[in-house]
């Protein structure tokens, strides 16, 4: 066989290795979700599932509030979703299809935070919060969440590119009051544009690990991320029980992966491809 | 609503502030929690105040926070650790993100979906999460990426290339970064991947087969057609990797154990701001590091764009 021929045949190798290394981070915290402390620190190390889970997970429950964290995680993802979903896509069809003063220039200025590091507005926003009373509070969380840049975005882009606009005007001349036509003629036709923002928003807000590190004071307000993370010790980790902590954080995410991967790649890449 | 036209009944919107009306929840908040708090963060940097005194005590320190940060031994060591691991990370995602870009792009078809989104996984994953996994990956004595070294190193002909196995990745100072940036890479690599895999499906087939009529081998035309028409993108996905690689903060502060580890040695900007902030108490001195950070961070996205800007002349 001469080279020519090998070389692709090798590549396919290589490159499908390369995609079973990448899981297999996944599948050894799935492993140790299921084996004590002790198991995991052996050698060998197990390499496939034992019978722990249950005690990982009473573990767990007892040195934080892992249920109440996992309440929180996703009380804040599905409120942030939500209201980022009615904001953007409500700003999104001005955006597109309004003319009204001040529109470019704000348009402008939306566009320009997105390129600013996040971490200018860190000890402003802990501030904020503070003088709001809102340390503590999971609307802390889900409200500025909601005025996402990259939401505004998408959804203008969405909204300018599949909405005509006699459709609104046609609606207008029948008669359809304006919220009418958000309401009824707008939002149904958003519905491939919502589905993405709200998945990669939900993400985004179940990964969360800053925001909350900044406002999140108390251990009973931790959302998992940060649960996690105060499980972690200079000595005596219990890494069965983190492993099964976050084989539990991670779990929702594989599903969503997998029934949504290739909307999902698509949106977080789109601002890049088009 | 007085201005409405008589045919429209009372109670209907004005056209005129229906998009002030739709603007303003998103515009509201997006003011208030998103371009205040940079403005406010510029005047912080020029502020000092006793914490505990409260914001009544706050006085104008002048350049004071900036002269401060620039002769802080810990700005410069965490802006070199910053700086080591956005390109120690950032590098290899492009120099390996292509080529497999390009192996994924003309060689698989059926698998194709499967292998874009075991690549891709991790960037959805939570950090915290990834960074604890890794933490029992990396243990000294029993982690699997040891294990997994010394058994490569036994393999003849490979030994040299591995050497001092066990290795203390976590506790030793100059073993901390490259395991973060093995993390970071390992995170970011299916995201370049998805970038490049994006830019190939652009370049039209026709090139392609007249390049093979004129008799270019394959590894001829990744060099000569591939590359250069990919240029606009790995510009791009470079700025990403240099903007991002430079606020590295999550991925860090877990696997140090928020305090950037032994001898600080994984200790980023973001890092050494937000401890600066939240363990030292000191919010100018911390506002005044981030608009440090962002200062590099524009000028090496210029620099980016000036490396691929095509020279006058040339081209």
């Amino acid at each position: 066989m001469n080279l020519e021929k090998m070389a692709p045949r090798a590549a396919y190798l290589l490159v499908g290795v390369g995609a079973l290394l990448m899981l297999t981070p996944f599948y050894f915290m799935f492993v140790f979700a299921t084996h004590s402390r002790t198991e995991i620190f052996n050698l060998p190390p197990p390499l496939f599932f034992g019978d722990s889970f249950l005690v990982n997970l009473h573990i767990l429950t007892e040195k934080i509030p892992f249920w109440r964290s996992l309440g929180w995680s996703l009380y804040v993802a599905l409120a942030s979703t939500g209201l980022t979903l009615l904001f953007c896509s409500m700003g999104g069809y001005a955006f597109a299809m309004f003319e009204f003063r001040g529109k470019q220039p704000l348009f402008l200025l939306v566009m320009g935070t997105m390129l600013l590091p996040s971490f200018l507005g860190m000890i402003p926003t802990f501030m904020i919060m503070d003088a709001f009373g809102w340390i503590d509070q999971p609307r802390a969380l889900y409200i500025p969440g909601a005025a996402s840049a990259f939401g505004i975005f998408m959804m203008r882009q969405f909204i300018g590119s599949s909405i005509p606009k006699d459709l609104i005007e046609a609606a207008r001349m029948d008669g359809c009051g304006e919220l009418g036509i958000y309401w009824r003629i707008v939002l149904p036709l958003l519905a491939p544009a919502m589905g993405t923002l709200g998945l990669i928003t939900f993400i985004a807000s179940w990964n969360n690990f800053i925001g909350p590190l900044i406002v999140m004071r108390s251990p009973e307000m931790y959302t998992l991320p940060l649960a996690l993370r105060s499980m972690q010790s200079p000595v005596n980790t219990e890494w069965g029980a983190v492993m099964a902590g976050s084989a539990i954080a991670t779990l929702p995410l594989l599903v969503l992966f997998a029934i949504s991967s290739r909307r999902l790649i698509d949106g977080l890449t789109a601002g890049a491809v088009k | 609503m007085a201005s409405t036209s008589p045919q429209r009944p009372v109670w209907r919107l004005s056209p005129k502030v229906v998009p002030y009306l739709l603007v303003s929840p998103f515009l509201i908040l997006f003011l208030v929690f998103g371009v205040f708090p940079l403005g406010f963060s510029f005047f912080l940097a020029f502020q000092s105040w006793e914490p505990t005194a409260g914001l009544s005590s706050m006085k104008f320190v002048g350049l004071g926070n900036f002269a401060f940060a620039i002769t802080d031994e810990w700005f410069w060591k965490s802006l070199k650790n910053t700086a080591w691991l956005a390109f120690a990370s950032g590098v290899p995602q492009h120099v390996i993100a292509i080529p497999l870009a390009y192996f994924i792009h003309t060689s698989f078809k059926r698998t194709r979906n499967s292998v874009i989104g075991a690549y891709f996984l991790p960037y959805i994953t939570s950090t915290v999460a990834i960074a604890m996994m890794f933490g029992t990956l990396f243990s000294t004595d029993f982690g699997l990426i040891n294990i997994a070294l010394h058994a490569l190193s036994e393999v003849p002909g490979l030994g040299w290339l591995i050497s001092g196995v066990p290795i203390d990745w976590l506790n030793r100072a100059e073993n901390v970064k490259p395991a973060v940036a093995i993390v970071v890479f390992w995170r970011y690599i299916g995201f370049n991947t998805v970038l490049y895999l994006a830019a190939l499906q652009t370049i039209p087939k026709d090139i392609y087969e007249a390049a093979t009529m004129d008799g270019a081998r394959r590894l001829q035309q990744f060099f000569y057609i591939t590359l250069p028409s990919l240029k606009p993108m790995i510009y791009f996905g470079v700025t990403l990797s240099v903007v991002g690689g430079l606020q590295l903060f999550e991925e860090p502060f877990i696997l140090t154990g928020g305090r950037g580890g032994t001898d600080q040695a994984g200790m980023t900007t973001a890092m050494y701001m937000y401890r600066t902030a939240f363990e030292f108490n000191d919010f100018g001195a911390a506002s005044a590091l981030s608009w440090l950070l962002f200062v590099v961070v524009a000028l090496l996205t210029w620099l980016t764009n000036r490396a691929f800007k095509p020279r006058d002349g040339s081209q």
